[in-house]
């Protein structure tokens, strides 16, 4: 802690705000996270104050409200944003184009999350322990199993979270955007032990996600802890300028960079980094996976893209070399450890490390092309694995979600429906043609073979036919396989978990077919730079 | 010579030209769509959009003589097709002379053809409708092959006859025979299809254009290595359609389909689109680069009619001795072409009158098969002329048109073939003219084998019986079919004669002045020699079929010659040395490549990814502390690096 008081001790020596800042704060650029964190805070009432059978209900309706009201504010604000971009908040935070994108990606998927979340269709009363403090493994922990309720905070956490990722895309400052991080880590590694089944598995990574989460924190906040020393200021335009033009030590720029980068890397689970990714996917309840899955990785890539583009713009051509580097070992491991895995939420797993490998090479192209295709990937990438775990939370058995492969052999015979929209979700990942992954990868890797990354583009598409093979090692074993005696049933999900499943593969389809709108929007503006 | 500059717009009666296409077109579709509920009538429908096309020709064709000479070349733009960047097909029509001449040939024997097979189809009531519904599938691409305004339209209508072809030789699809000789069109045909398609892919490349107008314009200006190699391969492609040397195997096996097919497709316009081809694409073979492709032209053309009528010399199917007979034809026909300014008229004009008599042929062929439970074994006919006096007449009138006789219509073709050949001068002209004349001794030889031993002679098929077991009782056919083969042969007689004086003015806006040269020989010289050779080749015939039994089998022991020529001077072996036997073994080679290469480095690579798969996984112990150390390694090579960059 006493790191944390000395950096906000030295930001406040800060002298005021400089001169760029004449007009009056703008609010209306800011009203989906304040309506994203005030519900959150209206949810956190209705939880204390509700009677237990109401709260479901009422907050399931808030959580939809708040995305919709957001999303709503999002759109009225976006007729008449300026391009350039706005500063909020004394500086603190940056309203720009792809911080828009950002927003309005998280919204979307989102609502997507939350609809898993509030399904209790599939499993009854949810997927959600309905008492958090029941000990696993005891008895009344076997009649929890059995109830219909469940920890509704579950829905406050969401919301905080979503409320912390955005807060994370558009921040000005490295402080602003470690709090930001921390807003959106914590409800997470809570929500993660939530699991209604397989508790001892859930809270293992919960604490695993929280253990490493804290240590990846340490590297970021001391990384800001070096910039600050580097440039005296932790705005990323200062520290941008101060790398521009000075004759001050380069190391204490390089190891902070480095740190703070680790630390965003953590988050965006890019390997080496990524060790928590399978257990963390595999133990955290399936629709908090999808949240996972789908939202952290757009905010952690949001960060990224804006450290990278403002921060470090004109340090490139040292620090490029290296992030090749992690890209590289990021898909070779993503693509690699898919092969052998035999649980199809760690494969999604290792599938989300080969993809941020993908992504990083996305981002690490500075070009406005880089940006776009960056941006366009994370939408598309973000629908289709909200999807996919919406399918995978539908094959059950008596104990509960069937995810290891073998129960999966000769599916297609059982559901054939669920085993289509599956292997359409798979190809998608595998980034085949018609489907939203096949544009996403040509952008981005089209973007890096045009800032000169050819050799980088290869070693992807290499991985990416590697990848391939276990998704369609999943798609042969459904279609081809005999089906096991005493396998698992496919439940009929209920109207939420089909609207968000429905959501993904139709977002999939379209941007899939008729990318160019979506393309349009993501490369409408650049960071702005304030 | 520049012919492009003066293709006019079409407008009024031309303006209507799509009918041509759209009606057998629609006529197919009805029948192929319309399943059995069309048995019944699907036959006369089939007729009736055939017939309405070849009335619609022969408006058109009058509406054509009404313009004046220069404005007989109408282009009919009817929309754009394959807007690509620079490749900028339009689908249109190319309406002039040499087109129009085709149209009313293809709708004209298409249409006799037509009511022909309404009698000879009779037995097949079943399947009758699909086979009008190929028909008129042909007629439609074949009226497109010759009416398109670019190489990819006539492209498309290539591939289009090709398939009809195909369809229709194997329509007795439940036969072995058949089966394998739609297979073996269809493939021999592919070799062709790409030759042309290469030469198109040229003209693409080096002209940027695929229209006939563009094309021709800009032809001159290219290299003398362009224009010879898009010659040799439209040449390659008309070999492969007309069944020339050396891809002329396949035209003799496709007598396995029905004989209405075999006189329409396979003796009357399909396997005449070469001879299309290369008289459409004049203004390239007329230039002075283009010599040397002309030459290779001329020199297929007679090794073609060479060949084509020494195989059929010792045949003994009716209906092969006719295929060859339409290869050696052809040959004719192309030889002509090959001629340059002085032969793409009568290359034309013997292919009309072609197609009028062989036509005839052909359907008398089918007459008497149908009338003799469709016994084609010449040795087992005989003496039939009492029996089918009709068929006998026309069929008779039909040869000596043929074989050329005086003022019949293969007289003032072949003749003039063969004077042309001898005017093109020096030892070249007397080899063509040498070969042209020695084919029409072969043909009068062969032609009269043939009427001999199935109209003349013994009834050798009194004692005998079909191969399933029926007795024969010959019997004249009906009028469906007889009609139509006398309409023939009032053209075999007639059509030489009225078209050698205003054919090549008429298509002069197409292919250009007829250039008529004086060879060393004259005119008249010219005449009475070949009528002298072709009455020589007769009378041998009538010396060695005529007199004494002639036997019900055929005579194992003969000399090499008759050997040779009936193993189709061994075409086929020469295909199967050449292309097949090489094939396989390059199909094996490659797939031991794949067995032992290709799919050992595949199946090494992926042992090879699960192996380091299966190792790397053990690094994910589930253990938090070894987590968090790999963290710490990961960052502190990261920054190392990234120190090590700047500071290196």
């Amino acid at each position: 802690m006493s790191v944390i008081s000395s950096v906000l001790l030295l930001a406040q020596e800060q002298p005021a705000a400089p001169p760029t800042q004449v007009e009056a704060p703008s609010v209306t650029a800011i009203w989906p996270i304040l309506i994203v964190l005030g519900a959150a805070c209206v949810s956190v009432l209705l939880e204390a104050l509700l009677p237990r059978h109401l709260r479901w209900s009422s907050q399931v309706v808030l959580s939809l409200l708040t995305i919709a009201g957001a999303g709503l504010a999002l759109v009225i604000y976006l007729k008449d944003a300026p391009v350039k971009g706005e500063v909020v908040l004394n500086g603190t935070l940056v309203v720009d184009r792809p911080g828009l994108f950002l927003w309005g990606t998280l919204l979307a998927l989102s609502l997507g999350a939350v609809l898993l979340i509030a399904d209790r269709s599939v499993e009854p009363g949810g997927a959600f322990v309905a008492s958090a403090a029941i000990r696993p493994g005891t008895i009344q922990d076997r009649a929890q199993v059995a109830s219909t309720g469940m920890q509704t905070e579950v829905f406050p956490l969401t919301l905080f979270a979503l409320g912390g990722m955005m807060t994370f895309c558009v921040a000005n400052d490295l402080l602003t955007m470690f709090v930001a991080l921390e807003v959106l880590s914590l409800p997470l590694y809570l929500m993660c032990g939530l699991a209604r089944r397989r508790r001892l598995l859930s809270q293992e990574a919960a604490v695993k996600y929280f253990l490493l989460g804290a240590f990846a924190s340490a590297f970021f906040l001391y990384g800001v802890a070096l910039l600050y020393g580097y440039s005296g200021s932790v705005r990323m335009s200062d520290i941008a300028s101060a790398a521009a033009g000075s004759d001050r030590s380069d190391t204490l720029l390089f190891a902070g960079m480095g740190l703070l980068v680790v630390g965003l890397l953590f988050k965006a689970s890019v390997g080496p980094f990524h060790t928590w990714t399978p257990d963390v996917y595999q133990g955290a309840p399936t629709p908090v996976t999808a949240f996972m899955g789908a939202c952290t990785k757009v905010a952690a890539f949001g960060g990224i893209l804006r450290v990278l583009q403002v921060a470090f713009q004109s340090t490139q051509w040292e620090w490029r070399g290296v992030l090749w580097g992690v890209a590289i070992v990021s898909m070779v491991i993503g693509a690699v450890l898919g092969l052998t895995q035999t649980d199809v939420k760690r494969m999604i797993a290792y599938s989300s490390v080969a993809h941020a490998g993908f992504l990083l090479i996305g981002a690490i192209a500075l070009t406005q092309k880089g940006l776009s295709g960056t941006l366009f990937y994370l939408l598309t990438y973000g629908f289709t694995t909200l999807a996919a775990f919406g399918v995978i939370s539908l094959v059950r058995d008596s104990s509960g979600e069937a995810t290891h492969l073998s129960q999966w052999a000769g599916l297609a015979k059982r559901s054939p429906l669920l085993a289509g929209v599956f292997t359409f979700l798979l190809l998608a990942l595998a980034g085949i043609p018609l489907t939203s992954g096949f544009v996403g990868k040509f952008v981005v890797f089209e973007a890096a073979l045009s800032d000169g990354m050819g050799p980088l583009v290869v070693i992807a598409l290499i991985a990416s036919a590697v990848a391939a093979f276990f998704y369609l090692r999943v798609i042969v074993l459904m279609y081809f396989s005999e089906p096991a005696a005493d396998g698992p049933t496919v439940t009929v999900p209920g109207a939420f978990t089909t609207a968000a499943i429905t959501l993904g593969v139709l977002v999939t389809l379209l941007l899939g077919v008729a990318p160019a709108f979506a393309l349009d929007w993501a490369g409408s503006g650049a960071f702005a730079i304030q | 010579m520049n012919l492009a500059a003066e293709v006019h717009q079409a407008s009024g009666v031309a303006g209507a030209a799509w009918l041509l296409l759209v009606l057998p077109a629609a006529g197919a579709a009805v029948l192929l769509l319309g399943g059995r509920r069309t048995d019944k009538w699907g036959h006369l429908l089939g007729s009736a959009t055939v017939i309405a096309a070849f009335v619609y020709g022969v408006l058109l064709f009058f509406d054509t003589t009404g313009q004046g000479t220069e404005d007989r070349l109408r282009d009919l733009h009817l929309f754009d097709w394959i807007p690509v960047n620079a490749l900028d097909v339009e689908f249109g029509l190319r309406l002039d002379p040499l087109s129009v001449t085709f149209v009313l040939l293809i709708t004209g024997v298409g249409s006799l053809i037509h009511i022909y097979s309404i009698g000879y189809m009779s037995h097949e009531l079943r399947d009758r409708r699909r086979f009008f519904a190929y028909l008129n599938l042909f007629v439609a691409a074949m009226l497109l092959l010759v009416l398109g305004n670019s190489f990819v339209t006539l492209y498309f209508g290539w591939e289009g006859v090709g398939l009809a072809s195909y369809l229709l030789i194997g329509w007795y699809q439940g036969k072995d025979f058949a089966a394998t000789a739609a297979k073996k069109a269809f493939l021999m045909n592919r070799v062709g299809d790409v030759g042309l398609a290469l030469a198109i892919f040229l003209m693409f490349k080096n002209i940027g254009s695929t229209q006939y107008d563009v094309v021709f314009d800009k032809i001159g200006q290219q290299s003398t290595g362009v224009i010879v190699a898009i010659g040799v391969l439209l040449l390659l492609g008309a070999c492969g359609k007309s069944g020339q040397f050396p891809l002329q195997a396949w035209l003799p096996d496709a007598m396995a389909g029905p004989t209405p097919v075999s006189a329409l497709i396979h003796a009357a316009t399909m396997v005449t689109a070469g001879v299309y081809l290369i008289a459409r694409s004049s203004p390239l073979y007329s230039l002075a680069q283009a010599g040397d492709a002309r030459l290779v032209v001329m020199i297929i053309g007679a090794i073609t009619l060479l060949l084509g009528c020494i195989i059929g010399c010792a045949y003994d199917d009716f209906k092969k001795v006719l295929a060859y007979s339409t290869v050696s034809q052809i040959g004719y026909m192309i030889l002509a072409v090959g001629l340059g300014p002085a032969g793409y008229a009568l290359g034309i004009l013997h292919l009309l009158t072609h197609g009028f008599f062989k036509a005839g042929l052909f359907l008398g062929a089918g007459s008497v098969m149908h009338g003799m439970n469709d016994e084609g074994d010449i040795r087992r006919l005989g003496g039939l002329a009492r029996k089918m006096p009709i068929t006998f007449i026309t069929w008779t009138l039909g040869y000596l048109a043929l074989i050329g006789f005086p003022f019949l219509s293969g007289y003032f073709s072949k003749d003039a073939i063969i004077e042309a050949a001898l005017a093109e001068g020096g030892t070249r002209g007397w080899i063509f003219g040498g070969i042209a004349l020695l084919g029409a001794g072969l043909t009068a030889f062969y032609m009269t084998r043939l009427l001999i031993l199935v109209f003349l002679g013994k009834p050798r098929w009194e004692n005998l019986k079909s191969a399933d077991g029926r007795s024969y009782h010959p019997h004249e056919s009906g009028p469906t079919m007889t009609i139509p083969m006398i309409i023939l042969a009032v053209g075999s007689v007639a059509a030489g004669g009225v078209l050698s004086g205003m054919l090549p003015e008429w298509l002069e806006p197409a292919v250009g002045k007829l250039q008529e040269e004086h060879g060393p020989l004259s005119a008249t010289v010219v005449s009475v020699l070949t009528v002298v050779i072709s009455a020589l080749g007769a009378g041998i015939a009538f010396l060695l079929f005529g007199r004494g039994e002639q036997p019900v089998t055929r005579p194992q022991r003969v000399s090499f010659p008759v050997r040779a020529a009936r193993a189709d001077l061994y075409g086929n072996h020469l295909n199967e040395a050449l292309i097949s036997r090489p094939g396989v073994w390059l199909t094996r080679f490659l797939v031991f490549v794949d067995n032992r290469g290709v799919d050992g480095l595949v199946n090494g690579i992926a042992a090879g990814l699960g192996g380091s798969s299966g190792r790397l996984r053990r690094l994910q112990t589930g253990f938090v502390r070894s987590y968090a150390l790999s963290m710490l390694g990961g960052s502190i090579l990261v920054i190392a690096a990234l120190l090590m960059v700047r500071f290196a």
